[in-house]
């Protein structure tokens, strides 16, 4: 799998998930400047989290106008998977890859810790190697992660079962209680349409290495190689 | 030369806090002819308390600095350590009190802003950030809004930069009411062969400014953080610079790049007193002059005067000379991470600065007659009266339970989670081991050692013996990096204290600083950086001494790193290095439960200390130990409350009672859990460590005897009292 990260002024999740990556394939990353406008031949383009442009506007909302974004979305027109983790999903929501939008958390404060997931789907190029119900713990560090669209849009990804990943206890009960931050449904990571853009608030790329204190994460990315080989 | 310029008055010598005495010197400097105001600033600042340390340097010089893994001690932005396989450690802590009291968002923000700069000025990549925070009485109207505020801006500042805050220590005091202390320290990591320093050389070679245009913020901050506060102190916001993470972000990203290239001379940042401390400071440690064109420094504002673009501390600069002919190198560096960039100026071989404005000389100074006129002072000082010792059988023994329950939901112990998940505390994905434990480990990039950090010092020791004070801060973080298998190798040290014109306050200086050295030599363990915060009073009541110390341990494998978490039922719990029958005074049994602040601290017996320590570490990197924690705050009930609820396991003791061996706070003690117990006890024989078994893990209570807590209960009340307090109105 050729893999790539696109960075923005102001990423810092970048070289994570670029390390992530390479201990799945085996293969270095390549690093893409947001003024880059030609991208390499790629299979999965990884949009890393941070605080691109400083979050200054409206978290993602610079990024998602950047010259390579335009590029990013024609790859996804042909097939290209992107994986949009924080900072990236909300550029992959503002540059109308996936919909809806993340808002300021419920609590109103920034929150990095672990969280428990509900695997909802392991149909896609992401989730393969996980089974449907798998519980997983995967740290989640935003301050606007709390996931919000209208009944139409909510009614839409339930109905084509398009939510990837909720929050919940360890049990796998979905709960209030179990949502740090306020998203409808307990929405922790949706796909597009065609399931090939995976937007999610959590960093897999945090727990996928046992000396971290966990390799949850590391699955999706060995989904990845697997699936797009 | 004609300097034009209206006469300086008794008033401008007192604004800029300069004594009668410091401006007869500075026109000896100048051999008679009297400042203009541009140079009254300049020396102002560059002699200010925060910048000249005038009244610690004497005692400062008494601390050892040197060790052969010392690369680089005091002196320089930061300290440098090797810590193998061609890397360094570099680090620093530094204070951002007084803005942070003013206005606490921007005040902590631009705190760890100055730190990170500090660090990766050195060609040091900042893995880890820490904090030292001290708030006034919970209940004191202006608390809660101070905690919101400055860990907001920690977080803030430290989550956009994307360098995890991985640790700290939080204590609440009244002394800290009206003045409160936010000390951030940083640690970087970079190749041995790649670091860089301040001491300008060459002269014609380029200066540069990068970063953040200048704008009339923080004018004169370094004399404020010079001065003590009063009740009109507030009306000094607007001298608080802001802080722009974004930017930080960028001039680390552009500087990491540039110093790859091998275009660098030498860098500083702008940190106190902004451009003058820098190129004053560069060009004094060089031995070089300076020339710069302010009419080409980078300006926010229009009509700015040289005066005001000497003093601003606006955020997020830095001052570079480069190699001859690498200026388009640089320059395109800097454009492509959108920060300014511009010639400024350049060295000379006149030993002056001098500063052209309008094609005026606005200021020519001596570099070095003002760099060693820089006055120190030998302020009298006096010892601090010893307190007795305190009897066991003088305090309350409150049942065992009463008091854990007291203890574990106080706001000197309950847990920190409020705050730390607040900051981004795991981004760089190699933060190993993160808050809650003894110390924060941080995984050396695509490898399998590891930095153990901490923050500790205890003020309520300090202010009863501000000797045994000092040494306990020092033995702190040693047992702290000690607990999780790491060798401690150095530390940074950051002081804050009252007003040093006062000889008590000048006595806990001294003797504080004696104790960090004497304890610093018995453990190997010396000062490579430091910061010194003086005049920490309002309306002239001081702090409690406050010596905070940052250590750095190394842990030679990530795969022996011990937590504080139980890891089993039915192991053995022992305790290592009890020597005496339990230490009541100064302890918090004796101030939260019997609502008494008295007597002598726990002495440190360093040679215990080291003796218990190395054992313990030689027990962790043997796998004989599945736990470990040291005992601290609160004594061996705490800590086991503290295992046990990180585990999620309880345990039932025996063969320890009375308030004293359960709540004292004798000095280098740690518990450990073994599968084997025979075997620590036989190591611990041989090794001359006492060591006693102390029970067993398993269950969910904490029992002792035919009594028993449940952890439930413990969790809630520890886990509770942060959130509840700071969702309170008020």
């Amino acid at each position: 799998m050729r893999a790539g990260v696109i960075v923005f002024p102001g990423s810092n999740c970048d070289r994570d998930i670029a390390l992530a990556l390479e201990q799945s394939t085996g293969k270095p990353t390549k690093m893409i400047w947001h003024q880059d406008t030609e991208l390499p031949e790629l299979d999965l383009i990884a949009v890393p989290g941070g605080f691109s442009y400083g979050d200054y506007l409206r978290c993602g909302a610079m990024a998602a106008h950047s010259p390579v974004m335009q590029e990013v979305k024609r790859r996804v027109d042909k097939g290209v998977r992107v994986l949009a983790v924080c900072n990236g999903f909300q550029i992959a929501t503002e540059a109308g890859l996936l919909p809806g939008v993340l808002l300021r958390n419920k609590d109103l404060r920034f929150v990095c810790k672990d969280v428990n997931l509900k695997v909802e789907d392991s149909q896609s190029a992401f989730t393969a190697k996980y089974q449907v119900g798998d519980v997983i713990r995967i740290p989640i560090a935003h301050a606007e992660g709390n996931y919000f669209a209208d009944d139409e849009t909510l009614k839409a990804l339930e109905g084509e079962g398009r939510v990837a990943f909720r929050y919940c206890t360890p049990n796998g009960d979905v709960t209030a209680d179990a949502n740090p931050n306020g998203s409808l449904h307990n929405i922790a990571g949706i796909f597009n349409a065609s399931r090939t853009v995976l937007g999610m608030m959590p960093h897999p790329e945090r727990l996928a290495d046992k000396k971290l204190g966990g390799n949850d994460g590391r699955a999706l990315f060995n989904s990845l190689v697997e699936t797009l080989a | 030369m004609t300097l034009k310029n209206a006469r300086i008055t008794d008033a401008d010598i007192k604004t800029h806090g300069l004594s009668d005495d410091e401006y007869k010197k500075i026109l000896e400097v100048l051999g008679g002819r009297e400042p203009n105001l541009v140079e009254l600033g300049i020396f102002s600042v560059m002699w200010s308390e925060h910048c000249s340390y005038k009244s610690s340097k004497k005692w400062l010089k008494t601390l050892p600095t040197t060790a052969p893994w010392v690369i680089c001690g005091p002196g320089e932005n930061a300290g440098v350590i090797d810590i193998g396989e061609g890397l360094a450690a570099i680090f620093k802590m530094e204070s951002h009190n007084h803005p942070s009291f003013i206005e606490p968002y921007q005040g902590a923000a631009t705190g760890v802003g100055g730190i990170l700069r500090d660090v990766f000025t050195m060609g040091a990549r900042p893995i880890a950030n820490m904090n030292a925070l001290r708030f006034g009485d919970p209940t004191h109207p202006k608390t809660r809004h101070l905690v919101r505020g400055v860990v907001a801006g920690i977080s803030g500042y430290g989550n956009c930069v994307g360098v995890p805050t991985v640790g700290g220590e939080v204590n609440f005091h009244p002394s800290y009411n009206g003045n409160i202390l936010v000390n951030a320290m940083t640690v970087g990591l970079a190749q041995q062969d790649k670091i860089f320093y301040s001491a300008a050389a060459g002269a014609g070679n380029p200066v540069v400014y990068v970063g953040s245009k200048t704008g009339r913020d923080g004018i004169h901050g370094a004399t404020m953080a010079s001065a003590e506060f009063d009740a009109n102190s507030e009306e000094k916001r607007p001298t608080v610079q802001v802080g722009d993470p974004f930017t930080e972000k960028l001039l680390i990203e552009a500087c990491m790049e540039l110093m790859a290239t091998d275009a660098i001379q030498s860098i500083q940042d702008m940190g106190a007193a902004g451009l003058t401390s820098s190129s004053f400071e560069m060009a004094s440690k060089g031995g070089m002059g300076v020339e710069l064109n302010m009419n080409l420094v980078p300006q926010r504002e229009e009509g700015m005067t040289p005066y005001e673009m000497m003093l601003s501390e606006s955020q997020e600069r830095m001052l570079i000379i480069l190699k001859p002919g690498k200026e388009e190198l640089a320059r395109k560096i800097f454009e492509k991470w959108e920060l300014d960039f511009a010639v400024i100026g350049h060295l000379t071989n006149t030993g002056r600065m001098v500063l052209k404005f309008n094609n005026e000389t606005v200021c020519d100074l001596p570099i070095d007659p003002l760099a060693q006129a820089s006055p120190e002072y030998d302020r009298p000082w006096v010892a601090s009266q010893k307190l007795p010792e305190v009897a066991a059988s003088s305090v309350k023994d409150v049942p065992w339970r009463v008091a854990l329950t007291t203890l574990m939901a106080c706001p000197d112990i309950a847990s920190r989670r409020w705050i730390w998940e607040q900051y981004d505390h795991m981004v760089m994905a190699d933060t190993a081991q993160r808050p809650g434990g003894d110390a924060a480990v941080v995984r050396i990039h695509n490898s399998n050692r590891a930095l153990a950090i901490t923050t500790d010092v205890t003020p309520r020791y300090v202010k009863a013996d501000p000797f045994e004070g000092g040494k306990q801060a020092v033995a702190e973080t040693w047992r702290n990096i000690t607990a999780v298998g790491a060798r401690p190798l150095a530390i940074t040290d950051n002081l804050n204290f009252g007003n040093p014109q006062k000889p008590e306050i000048m006595g806990q200086i001294v003797e504080a600083i004696k104790g960090i050295g004497e304890a610093c030599k018995a453990l190997d363990y010396p000062v490579i950086s430091g910061n010194v915060s003086l005049y920490n009073e309002t309306d002239g009541k001081p702090i409690l001494p406050t010596p905070a110390i940052g250590g750095v341990g190394l842990l030679d494998n990530l795969n022996h790193m011990a937590t504080i978490a139980f890891k089993d039922e039915g192991e053995h719990i022992l305790l290592l290095g009890q020597v005496g029958d339990g230490w009541l005074g100064q302890s918090l049994y004796l101030r939260e439960v019997c609502g008494e602040e008295r007597g002598a601290p726990p002495p440190v017996d360093l040679a215990h200390e080291r003796k218990t320590g190395d054992f313990v570490r030689a027990l962790i990197t043997g796998g004989k130990a599945t736990a470990c924690h040291d005992l601290s705050d609160g004594g061996l009930l705490v800590a086991l409350t503290e295992m046990a609820l990180a585990g999620n396991i309880g345990c039932k003791l025996e063969g320890v009672s009375g308030h004293a061996r359960l709540f004292g706070e004798d000095q280098g003690r740690y518990i450990v859990t073994a599968k084997d117990a025979g075997a620590v006890e036989a190591a611990a024989k041989a090794a001359g460590v006492t060591v006693q078994r102390i029970g067993a893990t398993g269950g969910s209570d904490i029992s002792l005897g035919s009594e028993a807590v449940g952890l439930a209960a413990l969790r809630g009340l520890h886990e509770g009292w942060f959130p509840s307090y700071m969702s309170a109105k008020g």
